[in-house]
């Protein structure tokens, strides 16, 4: 066994194994922590691919940011998961059930997979191959050249989620004091306070 | 990237641009206080682009690689949007600004959401179909809940979010079946990979992306969520998911299944049939129960898209001809009835129980009137436009040779016209109880009236949609 194929099982493991964690798990920050881990050997995965931009893409956003969010999330918010288990289980039979079943059709359907005659050709029309550009380049060339459009959409949608964040959540109440910062700075340590000479004895 | 592709692709980045800056000007000046005159704006520059993309010359530009195509279809449908989008806009103006519901932000999400369904209806890729799609979806969801103290519309805007981020789900996957088995996410490319031989694995993909589609469109069996959605959300966006969407996701159906699939009809087309029919059952029986006009008018339109859907399964050119008339007549009759809806209070708070409307007639006869005309037409009764639409898709069923969706059709609208006309009954004559008020803003009352007056003089000659529709099916279908 070489070392690369040592490597693709051993990453392949514990992706698989890491992921069955992250539902199995009783305790939620658990599932996160393990969530990480799947995402890190993932990238290992995708550096062996010889994608490196895209590994140190889901260890700088997934591991870096989205997990870390989540972990603020779970934390944060004090759900009953065991209520919301208990609940789960109710309905656990026919949802094996259908899962099972869907399993089974799945399994049929990859049983007698084909592909297309033309699809290879097809597929390799999109990127360029990755000996003749390196991953940044080739990216950039799809999604600012060929994706444009889709680009520009993929942030009209971004601007759609934040405009709800905002409209959904934001409430200006009136009967909190808010700190005023440009009259905090404008404030005149001059007439802020006044000096008054107390005679002793005499009083105000 | 060429200028021939920007120019295509104006409509669009006008709206976008639009929508941002009337986001930033409202922002940093007024705030809500501007929110009705930009609901006027937008509606303006809906009419406008409407005018502009029906005057727009013919023929067809496949644009940014193959991404975006422009074509009498796409072009009919943009203009249905956007003229149903402007007057849903324009009656809900005076109903939001009484209930202190208008935001500013109301009119941008409503321009960003019919974005996303012109890039729907244009899509020639698997990826810009779902760009499009969860563009639209996303501000759909958070108009839902736009009422965000009320229970009921929080309710609405989750139930339909994470429904609707199910049937996303569920699409994807069949895309990406698709893209595994024809090696290419463009419409074209799989056309020509399907020619010689469908696989399972293809065939999985193709019911996972129909059924993703068909929640969207809420047929049965995806239905589950629209009564619930129609009935919490403000009643002026209820009007908007009942028209612009619809045509914009049954458009999206007839443009997967014709672009992508058009050379395996006999696929698609049973599946397309067998939700047709359950939607038209489904609409026409569950309706009869319902005390709320709102929800009756959910499961009234699951059972038009259920008409619609028989123009799509036959897969001829007549059929999608059938499809967009039918689906230019379901949203004016909507906006007609919804105008209605919207004026419907008592004591100053919106009602929406049909009991309310027993003696309607007494009072306020030239709108019960109107109403009489638009539920005649949403029944299918003969002298009405509404009628016509039902005609046309039966027409293309019998021609195509699918006789027993014709029989299932017509046996599905006489039951379903018993709900209808129950509502004539109590307006003209029904026992009196807690009579509703009709208090109708100027622009309310033209829309009902028009629509009314639509509904009958259309009989002429519709219009002249006919031909256009033709035209837009020629093109899809080839």
């Amino acid at each position: 066994m070489t070392v690369f194929s040592f490597a693709f099982y051993m990453f392949a493991v514990i992706t698989v194994a890491s992921g069955l964690m992250v539902t199995l798990s009783r305790n939620p920050v658990h599932s996160v922590l393990w969530l990480i881990l799947a995402f890190l050997s993932t990238s290992g995965l995708f550096v062996m691919l010889g994608a490196e931009f895209v590994a140190m893409l889901l260890v700088i956003v997934y591991v870096g940011a989205v997990a870390v969010l989540f972990l603020f999330v779970v934390m944060m918010l004090d759900i009953d998961f065991a209520a919301l288990k208990g609940e789960l289980a109710r309905y656990m039979p026919l949802g094996l059930l259908i899962g099972v079943v869907l399993m089974m059709q799945v399994a049929i359907g990859v049983g007698v997979w084909q592909v297309a005659d033309g699809a290879e050709g097809l597929r390799q029309a999109v990127a360029l191959a990755p000996d003749q550009v390196e991953n940044t380049r080739a990216l950039g060339l799809l999604m600012y050249d060929r994706y444009f459009l889709l680009f520009q959409l993929a942030g009209l949608i971004l601007l759609v989620a934040m405009i709800g964040a905002i409209l959904l959540t934001l409430r200006h109440r009136k009967d909190v004091k808010r700190q005023n910062v440009l009259a905090q700075m404008w404030r005149d340590p001059a007439k802020a306070m006044e000096l008054k000479d107390v005679k002793p004895g005499q009083g105000l | 990237m060429t200028s021939a592709d920007f120019q295509t692709l104006m409509p669009e980045i006008l709206l976008a641009g639009y929508a941002m800056a009337a986001l930033m000007v409202a922002v940093y000046t007024t705030k809500d206080r501007l929110a009705p005159l930009l609901v006027w704006l937008t509606a303006g520059l809906f009419v406008a682009l409407a005018l502009y993309i029906g005057g727009a010359g013919a023929g067809q530009r496949l644009v940014f690689n193959g991404l975006f195509v422009d074509d009498p279809f796409a072009r009919f449908a943009k203009v249905t949007i956007l003229l149903s989008a402007a007057a849903v806009l324009v009656m809900s103006q005076d109903y939001m600004t009484r209930r202190e519901l208008l935001r500013f932000e109301y009119p941008v999400l409503v321009t960003l959401a019919v974005i996303g369904m012109m890039v729907m209806v244009s899509s020639a890729d698997l990826i810009t179909l779902y760009m499009g799609l969860e563009l639209q979806s996303l501000s759909l969801y958070v108009v839902a809940s736009l009422r965000r103290d009320s229970a009921k519309s929080s309710e609405a805007g989750l139930k339909y979010f994470v429904l609707g981020a199910l049937s996303s789900g569920l699409l994807l996957y069949g895309a990406s079946l698709v893209y595994g088995y024809a090696g290419t996410t463009q419409f074209a490319g799989i056309l020509s990979t399907v020619q010689d031989g469908v696989p399972l694995g293809l065939l999985f993909g193709l019911v996972f992306m129909l059924a993703g589609l068909a929640f969207k469109v809420s047929a049965a069996p995806f239905h589950m969520w629209t009564p619930d959605v129609y009935e919490g959300s403000p009643t002026p966006v209820t009007a908007f998911f009942a028209t612009a969407p619809k045509v914009a996701a049954m458009a999206l159906i007839a443009r997967l299944a014709q672009d992508a699939f058009g050379g395996i009809p006999g696929q698609w087309g049973q599946v397309l049939a067998a939700l047709a029919v359950a939607s038209m059952f489904l609409g026409a029986v569950a309706a009869i129960g319902q005390r709320d006009i709102k929800r009756l008018m959910a499961y009234s339109s699951i059972a038009h898209m259920g008409y619609a859907l028989i123009g799509l399964s036959v897969g001829t050119a007549y059929g999608v001809q059938a499809t967009l008339i039918y689906m230019a007549i379901y949203v004016t009759m909507n906006v007609g009835t919804f105008a209605f809806i919207l004026s419907m209070e008592r004591d100053g708070r919106p009602v929406s129980d049909i009991a309310g409307l027993n003696q309607f007639a007494r009072k306020e006869p030239l709108k019960a009137l109107a109403m009489l005309v638009l539920l005649f037409s949403l029944a299918g009764v003969p002298p009405m436009v509404g009628f016509f639409g039902k005609f046309y898709v039966l027409k293309a069923a019998v021609d195509a040779g699918w006789v027993w969706l014709a029989v299932a059709g017509a046996i599905a609208s006489v039951i379903g016209a018993f709900y209808y006309l129950r509502i004539v009954y109590f307006m003209y004559f029904g026992a009196e109880q807690e009579p509703v008020d009709s208090r109708m803003a100027p622009v309310q009352w033209v829309m009902l009236v028009g629509v009314a007056a639509i509904m009958v003089l259309g009989v002429i000659n519709l219009f002249g949609i006919e031909p256009a529709a033709a035209v837009a099916a020629q093109a899809l279908v080839r």
